[in-house]
This record gives structure tokens, C-alpha cells and sequence, in this order.
């Protein structure tokens, strides 16, 4: 465990910079975010943005549309490489090592960081084979009794086994939309990552699903560390332990705009006392 | 109950009832096109109609003896043997699908799941110039460069034309059609699934390999069935490259010249003004078309049943 000083660090000038939580065992960061800024082409969509996401939490993205929050994700796991123009400037550890440097294959690092989408998209095979698809590819395992238990074990922990072992070899396209998001969550387990990225996993379904993916959030905070970047307040101070507010900034200029992190703090710290004007605006939804 | 004056303003039918000139101009207008499209029908219905009545002729009356099992294709001497074609045409279409299927899906791959932008922007236009090229001139680049270049190295003759050359011939002739085809099935694969399969640590060939191609598959086996009907219909390359004339000995090996359905078609309707040898040489040609074209038929009802049954739906 690293003890981190939030207090006296980065603190001097960078009135955008990390706003540390203050409990005091604080657990390992996993990632360690420092002035980064995303540009696709000309065009920046995040701009310096500094935060650390720690072990064995759930870590919330909050702010109004095109404020940069998914951006931002998606260079957890380096998601942006598939868009030609991407270009990140800026540092990203992950426990420790720069996920930017020139040696790190993007494939690796996928392989550690899962991915759920905003829309669930599971592949149009059997459930079995969505859930078997991150392991084989990974060379974990192949057919068998070790591929059974990888996938039972991650249907398991996903909620999704019960509603589904009896068929397992039906198309996942004939499961609900929850469902077909739960089983997204369990093929992002079955390859064993230690961080679970969500980008608005719950924005394409109904109230009760939406309920399911929160709770099964909460088990999965013990085994690994979660990013989930949300629309809905409400469900962020429901199941983060801290929140990162981002609001835009739109150049008079060129119009355009950028994404700037504005606070970041414990959840409850967030929610109940935040300390940028920005914040309050937005939490008590006088903004956005 | 005595009906209330009319309001005055109120509807009434004729607001509703439209100008009549404007209905009658759009019922003409869509008989018309009725019409056009009842031609395409139309014509259709007569080519198997014309195609049928003399084949019927042909079958009726011939000995079916020279059909089968003879020495081989002499039409002008009341000689039909049917295998002789078969087997140039199985052998031409092989040859061109060994060249058109890798090269085609190679290319739609490259395309769709590999090429920059800016590259895709450059080959795929010449894909279509490809495309574009008249079989004949692909018949001359057969026989002059092809022959003496490439088959004479793969142990073929130069000097002359062979069901290789042809083969190959049509096989590139068919390449921008199976590419073309299979690009426009492998686009339709939604982004989220490659995304999906990036997510989980996958590399660029293995989510094409196990995302992308399983999904497009309806329309990769599409492209191969519209190429295999290509090249069991190609005329041209063919006749100038296959390396026979009006008439050919049965032979089995592809280095040899030989007749396939349609150039023993094309043969026997040029050179003079009308198709002269026994009485059956004319309806021959008729035979052998109603043969292409229930083997073209067949295959595409086979291609559209597997298509059916494998397809994964996305």
C-alpha cells in the first residue's frame, strides 16, 4: 500500500488539479492520472486533467454531454487507438508504469482493464462462446472443463447464471437488454482483469435492469476496482465511493469545447459539500 | 331531426376530393412504371421461353447416346459430348475462384478492417476501375501476358491458350466482384462488435477472424456464389484464352484447350452468319444453355439455403 499525500501534492497552482480525498488509510492507486489532455486532430476534448482512481473502488465520471468523460475512459484502457486521429498528451500509470510509453502493447493492457459499453453488445454467438471469447483469445484456456468453470464462475459473479444455465448454448441476442448487459459484464470478467471500465452501462435500459447492474456493482467492488462514467447522478451517489465532476469550456474563438475536470472528491464529499461553484450548480441540478 | 344549415366555412367533400387532373396524372404515372417493370418480366419469361422451346427439340429428337461418353465436343458433326464441356467448365471455374476467393476477401479484408483511411481511398476506386474492364480486353491480357508470363512458368504452354489461362483470366476478372461483395458484408458489421472484441484483448486478425468474418458470413458466401455464376457464365476470356476452337477432344487436364458451356456457345454462334452442320447443331446450342442455365439457377438456391442456415444475426 502506498500512502498517498493528497494534501500538499500538486496542490500549488492547478486550480483544475486533483482534489485529493482525505480518509486516511488510503488504498493503492490504480490509476494515476496527471494532466492529461485528449485531442482528436485540432480538436481537444480534455483538457488537464489530473485524478487517481484507487484499488477496490468505484470511481464515478459525472458532468453534462461532451464534457470528456468517456473520452477520458476510454484512455484507461486505450480505447482511443482505434480512432485514427487520437492523440493523448500527458501522463496515465497504471499501478505505476506509463501506459503511453511506446512499449506497452494496447492489446496487453486490454487484457487487464475490461471494458463494458453503453450499449450492450454482445456477440451474435451462444452465451457460452461471448463469455469463453476473452479467455480463448487470451490463450487462458481453451474447450473443456477449465472453460466451464471460467464461464460458469463468471456468469456467477455477473448475476446472469441463474437465468441462463440451462441455455447456455442459445444465441445471447435472444437474452433481455439487462441481461444481455450482465452477460457483457461477465465476459469482462472471464479474462480476469483487475479494473472494470463502464461507459454508462446502464443509459440503454429500464429502471429495474439499471437496479441489477448497481447492486452487482457493489459485489464486484471486492474483487476489482471500477470506472463507471454516468448521465445520472443519482446513480453515481448511489454506488461510487468517489466522484470526478467535469463540465465543459467552450472556447469564445472557435467555439469549441473542451472538457476540464473540475472537482474530485469522496462521493459523499461531492454530493453534500462540494467546494467549486461549478459543482453545486450542477449536483443540485441548477446546471446541465 | 332536421339537418342544421350548413356552417358557412365548413369542410365540405370536394375540399377533400383532390384535383382530379393531379389523381389521374399519378394513377398514369404508376401504370407506366408498372409497365417498365412488367417488361423486365416480360423478356425474361421469353429468353427461358425461346431457350426451352428449342432445347425441347434438341432433346426430343436426339440420340442421347452422342451426349455422353463420346470422344468429344463436334457439334457440326452431330457429336454432343456433354462431359467434354463440363469438365472445362468445372476446371476454368475452379481455377478462377483458387484466384478470385483469396485475392477478393484478401483485398475486402485489407479494405474494411486493416487500411488507413487515406489508403482505402486510393485502392478502392481502382478496385472498381478493375471491375470495370470489358472481359475482351481481359481475354487479350489472358492470352498475351498471362500465358507466356505466369502459366508458362506453372507448367503450362505459352504459345497458345488452356482452360489455366482462362481460368486465371477469369479469375481476375472476378476478384473486384467477390472483393466488392464481401467489403460491403464485412462494413455491415456493426462497430460495437469490433470494439467488444478490442475490449477483451483481442488483436486486429483474430476479431476479424472471429467477430467479423462469422457475422458477414451470408454475404461472403453471396460473393462467392455471384462469382462462381461469373465464371461458369463467362464467355469471352474463355473464348479467346481457353485454347479451342469450334470443336475439341474430350480432356481432363487443365494445361490443355478445351470448351466450356458458354464459349462452345459463342463458338458455334460466330464465325459464319448462321450455325450450318446436322440438323440438331443449331438446337444444340439452345441444349447447352438451358444446362448453364439450370446449374447457375441450382447453385444460387443452394448458396441462398446455407446462407439462411448460418448466418449469425446481428
Amino acid at each position: 500500500m502506498t500512502a498517498i499525500d493528497d494534501m500538499t501534492e500538486g496542490r500549488d497552482s492547478e486550480p483544475l488539479g486533483e482534489v485529493g480525498a482525505e480518509s486516511p488509510a488510503m488504498p493503492e492507486v490504480v490509476f494515476d492520472v496527471e494532466e492529461l489532455s485528449v485531442y482528436y486532430g485540432e480538436f481537444q476534448a480534455v483538457q488537464d486533467a489530473s485524478l487517481k482512481v484507487h484499488e477496490n473502488e468505484i470511481t464515478a465520471f459525472i458532468g453534462p454531454s461532451g464534457c470528456g468523460k468517456t473520452t477520458l475512459l476510454r484512455c484507461f484502457n486505450r480505447m482511443n487507438d482505434l480512432i485514427e486521429t487520437a492523440k493523448v498528451t500527458g501522463s496515465l500509470r497504471y499501478h505505476g508504469v506509463d501506459l503511453y510509453d511506446s512499449k506497452v502493447d494496447a492489446v496487453e493492457v486490454r487484457r487487464r482493464i475490461g471494458m463494458v459499453f453503453q450499449k450492450p453488445n454482445p456477440f451474435p454467438k451462444s452465451i457460452r462462446a461471448n463469455v469463453a471469447y476473452g479467455p480463448r483469445v487470451a490463450g487462458l484456456a481453451k474447450k473443456g472443463p477449465v472453460m466451464d468453470d471460467i464461464v460458469e464462475n463468471s456468469l456467477r459473479k455477473a448475476a446472469l447464471w441463474d437465468e441462463v444455465k440451462d441455455r447456455l448454448d442459445d444465441n445471447a441476442l435472444g437474452l433481455s437488454g439487462g441481461q444481455q448487459q450482465r452477460l457483457c459484464i461477465a465476459r469482462a470478467i472471464a479474462t480476469d482483469p483487475d479494473v472494470l471500465l463502464m461507459d454508462e452501462p446502464c443509459s440503454a435500459l429500464d429502471p429495474i435492469a439499471t437496479t441489477r447492474i448497481e447492486e452487482l456493482m457493489h459485489g464486484l467492488k471486492d474483487d476489482y476496482s471500477i470506472v463507471i462514467v454516468t448521465h445520472n447522478m443519482q446513480q453515481a451517489a448511489r454506488v461510487s465511493d468517489r466522484t470526478a465532476f467535469f463540465s465543459v469550456n467552450v472556447n469564445p474563438d472557435s467555439d469549441n469545447r473542451t472538457g476540464i475536470l473540475v472537482e474530485y472528491d469522496s462521493t459523499q464529499q461531492i454530493f453534500s459539500n462540494p467546494s467549486d461553484e461549478r459543482t453545486e450548480n450542477y449536483v443540485t441540478g441548477r446546471f446541465g | 331531426m332536421e339537418t342544421p344549415d350548413p356552417v358557412p366555412g365548413a369542410l365540405s367533400l370536394a375540399a377533400l376530393a383532390g384535383s382530379p387532373r393531379r389523381v389521374r396524372r399519378e394513377r398514369l404515372i404508376s401504370r407506366v412504371m408498372f409497365c417498365a417493370a412488367l417488361v423486365s418480366v416480360v423478356v425474361s419469361a421469353l429468353i427461358i421461353y425461346a431457350l426451352f422451346s428449342e432445347a425441347w427439340i434438341f432433346m426430343r429428337d436426339v440420340d442421347w447416346s452422342s451426349t455422353w461418353g463420346e470422344l468429344g465436343w463436334f457439334p457440326r458433326r452431330g457429336i454432343y459430348d456433354m462431359p467434354t464441356l463440363l469438365v472445362a467448365s468445372l476446371w476454368t471455374t475452379l481455377i478462377a475462384m483458387i484466384v478470385a476467393a483469396p485475392l477478393g476477401m484478401g483485398a475486402a479484408i485489407y479494405l474494411s478492417e486493416y487500411a488507413r483511411p487515406t489508403h482505402r481511398a486510393i485502392l478502392k476506386p481502382i478496385l472498381e476501375i478493375l471491375a470495370g474492364i470489358p472481359s475482351v480486353v481481359l481475354g487479350f491480357f489472358a492470352l498475351l501476358w498471362l500465358a507466356p508470363n505466369v502459366v508458362a512458368h506453372i507448367g503450362g504452354e505459352g504459345g497458345r491458350g488452356s482452360m489455366l489461362t482462362a481460368g486465371i483470366g477469369v479469375g481476375i476478372l472476378t476478384v473486384p466482384l467477390v472483393a466488392s461483395i464481401s467489403e460491403d458484408a464485412m462494413a455491415a458489421v456493426p462497430k460495437s462488435l469490433r470494439e467488444a472484441s478490442a475490449g477483451l484483448g483481442a488483436r486486429n486478425a483474430v476479431t476479424t477472424l472471429r467477430v467479423v468474418l462469422p457475422a458477414a458470413v451470408s454475404g461472403l458466401v453471396a460473393s462467392l456464389i455471384v462469382a462462381v455464376s461469373r465464371a461458369l457464365g463467362e464467355t469471352m476470356v474463355v473464348f479467346m484464352a481457353g485454347g479451342a476452337a469450334d470443336a475439341v477432344i474430350r480432356t481432363y487436364s487443365p494445361y490443355d484447350g478445351s470448351l466450356t458451356m458458354p464459349s462452345a456457345m459463342a463458338s458455334l454462334a460466330s464465325g459464319t452468319d448462321q450455325v450450318v452442320g446436322e440438323g440438331l447443331t443449331f438446337q444444340s446450342l439452345f441444349f447447352v444453355g438451358l444446362v448453364l442455365f439450370l446449374l447457375t439457377l441450382g447453385l444460387n438456391l443452394i448458396g441462398d439455403r446455407f446462407v439462411t442456415r448460418v448466418r449469425e444475426q446481428y
